[in-house]
């Protein structure tokens, strides 16, 4: 037998044990979005992994025709969590971005659209410039101007999906930031360091801060590391190896300063890939180690609440609650259960099941801005399923969810992080009270 | 104009798929085994579509080759290489659920689970359930008769459909059955159910619904020997208890299911059988009793009965889960189909075990024991090069299955895998005869050649997976 990677080059292509995995018996097609849109195999999880396969034997080459069908996929892991023979998909998907990446040259207009996104996203300083010309283009009636002028149905796909994306929040809430530390109620059970996250922190201060009170009154002291950065997911995702690898490192070093037990992160996406930093930095001797230890301190902030017995009373909240899966934390993390049962424990709560729950909505990281299309109709998709639930609230633990199931609701149904109910239920506040 | 351009004319050039990377996905089904490069891919969007498509095929002589969701496990789908595959994963519609008249209205490419879905608000569920119904097809399960767990006590596919609108190979379009049970003159939709898509594509079923039954009940009852567990199904329906299901799993099958999902099964027993009974609660708790004492009188070691839905959930999963966990277990393997005599499951089980160590190559059963349907999986290495033992093994216990008085194939068809093995079954006139009906529907040979019938192309040379020619892997030439 001959060791090559066919048309993938020497660093880490995606394994051959782990292509063999795949029996092609097609249990993940369901459970795939874009096969559910389009029903063409090469969009499935098992024709991308028989085009990964190929490429591996040398059978394809590396071009746009395949990166066209890795770049459609939303790595929401559903396939993962669906398949019986234990694909790995996830670690696929990850060696053969990066391949395409360095081997298959973007459209200029991709690559246009990818930098503007990498360029904002990762840092709360443009992305709050970027979401005060949102609020104030909102408040100045120029959202309407331009929506009646027809200018927004002329923007390209991508530009409309972010502008369709911008979400209702207060200026005063952009310049929130949480304090250094909050200290525990009643007696010390944990130091845990807080990951702020950038677009969370800016478009969603109220969570961190709800996030902040509950792990507080559960007996957390709780740390906002100062100086700290992007965790490098979105550039993980995309394939964006080295970037996401330099932004592990320093958010390593901002953390270890700290000193906590936990390092709690309250959006799916940053979490998820927090616990990757092993995998990501494992060639690394500096940090290797570090980074093991790192990611293994790593919880989302609902699995850490579910790992410690209740000590704050919850006040009831009658409400009932549609939770949807945010697939970095249900596929990614396998974190189904946790929030659920802490939704359940608050008196009052009615949990109601939604339709093709395992589907992804389209948010997927900056899917939605760079495949706008797909991404729309599953928004929709999405949507729709929710609203014929008749929940009086959406639950989701994701920034990204978040935005999209909002642009495709179309009644005006609350949408939460579970932490906020929590909350709530804490402080004794209604939900729109705890939220102000 | 080419029928290419014709094609890509009548359907749009968002519907037809000729980029050779992307055809490559197309090249086979279930059985990996087995593959072919079609020519080109097309995905219609409505029955009128399909009908235009094979219109084009019929003028110009091109075969085609139905395709659902890929999951058939004898190569039926394995597509022709001069010809197209015809997708129906764009025909996903259910039409009409009629709770008055039990009955469901849905387009081919709906997948089996989808139906029950979609039944459930009324109370109502179809009830073939092939393992791999939350993914394959309607109009898989049609072409094959799949079948399923329940398939003992409610019968297959055949026995569940009233009506299919299908497309024939000339592109002529026409209703197979009807509303009304019985209906005068042959019957084509029983001759159509079943052909492996060698008659025609359906594009619209009528399913018959069922009410879910009144009470459930399930138990996994393990067994300290593989002939134990075989003669108390024997012994189940001698004592004239019509089960819902009576599968069997062996010791290799258990550690996959275990090594894939959370598993409810007992990692060291040698065998074990899921019963569940469903039907008037009185009768269920009388049956269900009987059950148990009649494995307990073939040496039955323990007994776990499903406390609850969520308990019988995982029993089911698991069961459903077996073949693809197999992966976890072994690299490569083929999946057999063979049926008994439910009288010599013992006997055959046995056989099985003493060709396989014969062979040097390791065999799982898990199957439809009530049916005496055999789900033998070979496992091998293809990289170990144990293909083509695992090969032999595997057609040797098909055959095996034939001479004890059984059949080739349960359910999963006879396609490209099966097709040589079809001279052991029947006699050149029975074969003449099958061929006779095929063509007076298909006189072309165009709809799903190469399957069914033994070939001397087939079965001269099996289609292997694709090897570079030595000029190209020297660099001298190019696959375009
Ligand atoms: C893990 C696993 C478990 C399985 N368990 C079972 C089981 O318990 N019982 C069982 O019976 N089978 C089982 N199967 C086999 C398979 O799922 C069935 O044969 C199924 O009916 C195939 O459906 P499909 O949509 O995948 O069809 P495909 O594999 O795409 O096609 C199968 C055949 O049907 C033809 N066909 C497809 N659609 C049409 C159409 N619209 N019109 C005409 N012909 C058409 C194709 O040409 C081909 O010959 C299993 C398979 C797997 C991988
Ligand atoms: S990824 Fe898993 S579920 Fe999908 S085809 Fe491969 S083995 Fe089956
Ligand atoms: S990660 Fe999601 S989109 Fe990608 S192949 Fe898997 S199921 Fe499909």
């Amino acid at each position: 037998m001959v060791l090559t990677n066919g048309s993938f080059d020497a660093h880490r292509p995606p394994r051959r044990e782990l292509l063999d995995d795949c029996v092609h018996c097609g249990f993940c097609l369901p459970s795939c979005p874009t096969y559910a849109v389009g029903g063409e195999e090469m969009d499935s999880p098992r024709g991308r992994i028989y085009l990964m396969d190929l490429a591996e034997r040398g059978e394809i080459p590396l071009d746009r025709t395949m990166a066209g069908h890795i770049d459609s996929c939303l790595g929401c892991l559903a396939c993962v969590t669906a398949c019986p023979s234990g694909v790995q998909y996830d670690l696929l998907l990850e060696a053969t971005r990066p391949q395409l990446e360095r081997h298959v040259p973007r459209t200029r207009r991709d690559r246009l659209v990818r930098r503007a996104v990498f360029a904002v996203f990762p840092y709360p300083a443009r992305m709050r410039v970027a979401a005060l010309f949102g609020v104030l283009y909102r408040r100045l009636g120029l959202r309407a101007l331009t929506h009646r002028l027809g200018i927004v149905d002329r923007l390209p796909a991508e530009l409309r999906a972010a502008e369709g994306l911008l979400p209702p929040v207060k200026v005063r809430s952009l310049f929130r930031r949480l304090p250094a530390r909050v200290a525990a109620v009643g007696e010390r059970r944990l130091r845990v360091a807080l990951l702020e996250g950038c677009a969370q922190r800016v478009l969603f201060g109220d969570v961190n801060a709800a996030t902040a009170r509950v792990l507080a009154a559960e007996g957390c002291e709780v740390v906002v590391p100062e100086g700290q950065r992007c965790c490098g997911a979105l550039n993980l995702h995309a394939g964006l190896e080295d970037d996401a690898a330099a932004r592990a490192r320093r958010l390593i070093d901002t953390f270890e300063k700290a000193e906590a037990d936990v390092v709690v992160a309250n959006v799916a996406g940053c979490g998820s890939s927090m616990k990757e930093y092993d995998r990501l930095l494992a060639d690394d001797p500096a940090y290797a180690e570090r980074a093991a230890r790192f990611a293994a301190s790593v919880r989302d902030v609902t699995e850490l609440l579910a790992e410690l017995e209740p000590r704050a009373p919850r006040h009831p909240i009658q409400a009932k609650v549609a939770y949807h899966d945010a697939c970095h934390l249900a596929n990614a993390q396998r974190i189904r259960r946790q929030p659920r049962d802490l939704l359940r424990a608050v008196p009052g709560i009615e949990l109601t099941d939604i339709a093709e729950a395992e589907l992804c909505c389209g948010s997927a990281g900056i899917y939605n801005l760079v495949q706008p299309v797909a991404a729309e109709e599953l928004g929709r998709r999405k949507a729709a399923n929710i609203e014929a639930a008749a929940p009086d609230v959406i639950a989701t633990a994701n920034a990204g969810c978040l935005l999209q199931v909002r642009r495709f609701l179309g009644r005006d149904i609350p949408l939460v992080h579970p932490i906020e109910i929590l909350d709530a239920s804490i402080r004794g506040v209604p939900l729109e009270r705890a939220r102000r | 104009m080419s029928w290419a351009a014709e094609l890509t004319e009548v359907l749009g050039r968002e519907n037809v798929i000729t980029d050779p990377a992307r055809l490559r996905t197309y090249e086979c089904d279930g059985l990996t085994g087995y593959r072919v490069v079609p020519a080109m891919v097309v995905l219609p969007r409505s029955a009128a579509e399909v009908a235009a498509a094979v219109g084009v095929c019929a003028r110009h002589g091109v075969p085609f080759v139905a395709r659902g969701a890929g999951t058939g496990l004898s190569g039926g789908a394995l597509p022709v290489a001069d010809g197209i595959v015809i997708s129906l994963q764009r025909l996903r519609r259910i039409v009409e659920v009629d709770p008055v008249n039990l009955r469901a209205v849905v387009e081919p490419g709906v997948t089996n689970l989808d139906i029950s879905k979609a039944a459930a608000p009324y109370g109502l569920y179809y009830a073939p359930d092939p393992s791999s119904q939350q993914v394959c097809t309607i109009g898989g399960n049609v072409a094959e008769n799949s079948g399923g767990a329940h398939c003992l006590k409610y019968g297959f596919t055949v026995n569940h459909v009233l009506a299919a609108e299908v497309v024939l190979a000339d592109g002529t379009v026409t209703t197979l059955g009807g509303d009304s049970p019985q209906l005068p003159g042959y019957d084509l939709l029983g001759a159509f159910i079943g052909s492996e898509g060698t008659l025609g594509i359906v594009t619209q079923v009528t399913v018959r619904l069922l009410a879910k039954p009144a009470a459930v009940r399930t138990m996994v009852a393990d067994f300290a020997t593989v002939a134990g567990a075989g003669d108390a199904v024997t012994g189940i329906v001698a004592a004239g208890i019509v089960p819902a299901a009576i599968e069997m799993l062996d010791n290799l099958a258990i550690q996959a299911v275990a090594a894939s999902t959370q598993s409810v099964y007992t990692l060291d027993t040698v065998a074990a059988l899921v019963v569940e009974l469903d039907g008037p609660p009185d009768d269920v708790a009388e049956q269900f009793e009987q059950v148990q004492e009649i494995c307990r009188a073939h040496g039955c070691t323990k007994v776990l009965v499903a406390e609850d839905a969520e308990q019988r959930a995982l029993i089911w999963t698991g069961r459903k889960a077996a073949f693809a966990a197999v992966g976890r277990i072994s690299p490569d393997y083929f999946v057999q189909d063979g049926v008994v005599p439910r009288g010599r499951l013992a006997e055959v089980l046995g056989r099985i075990a003493a060709m396989a160590d014969e062979a040097g190559v390791r065999v799982a059963n898990v199957f439809h024991a009530g049916d005496g349907n055999l789900h033998p999986l070979v496992l091998y290495s293809e990289a170990a090069g144990e293909h083509d033992r695992a090969e032999r093994l595997s057609t040797e216990i098909a055959e095996l299955c034939v001479e004890l008085g059984g059949s080739l194939s349960g359910e999963h068809g006879i396609g490209a895998d099966k097709a040589c093995s079809m001279p052991r079954m029947f006699g050149e006139d029975d074969l003449a005869t099958m061929l006779r009906l095929r063509s007076a529907f298909d006189p072309g040979g165009l709809c799903n050649p190469g399957k069914v019938f033994p070939t001397p192309r087939l079965c001269g040379e099996r289609p292997g997976r694709y090897r570079p020619h030595p000029l190209e892997e020297a660099g001298v030439i190019e696959r375009l």
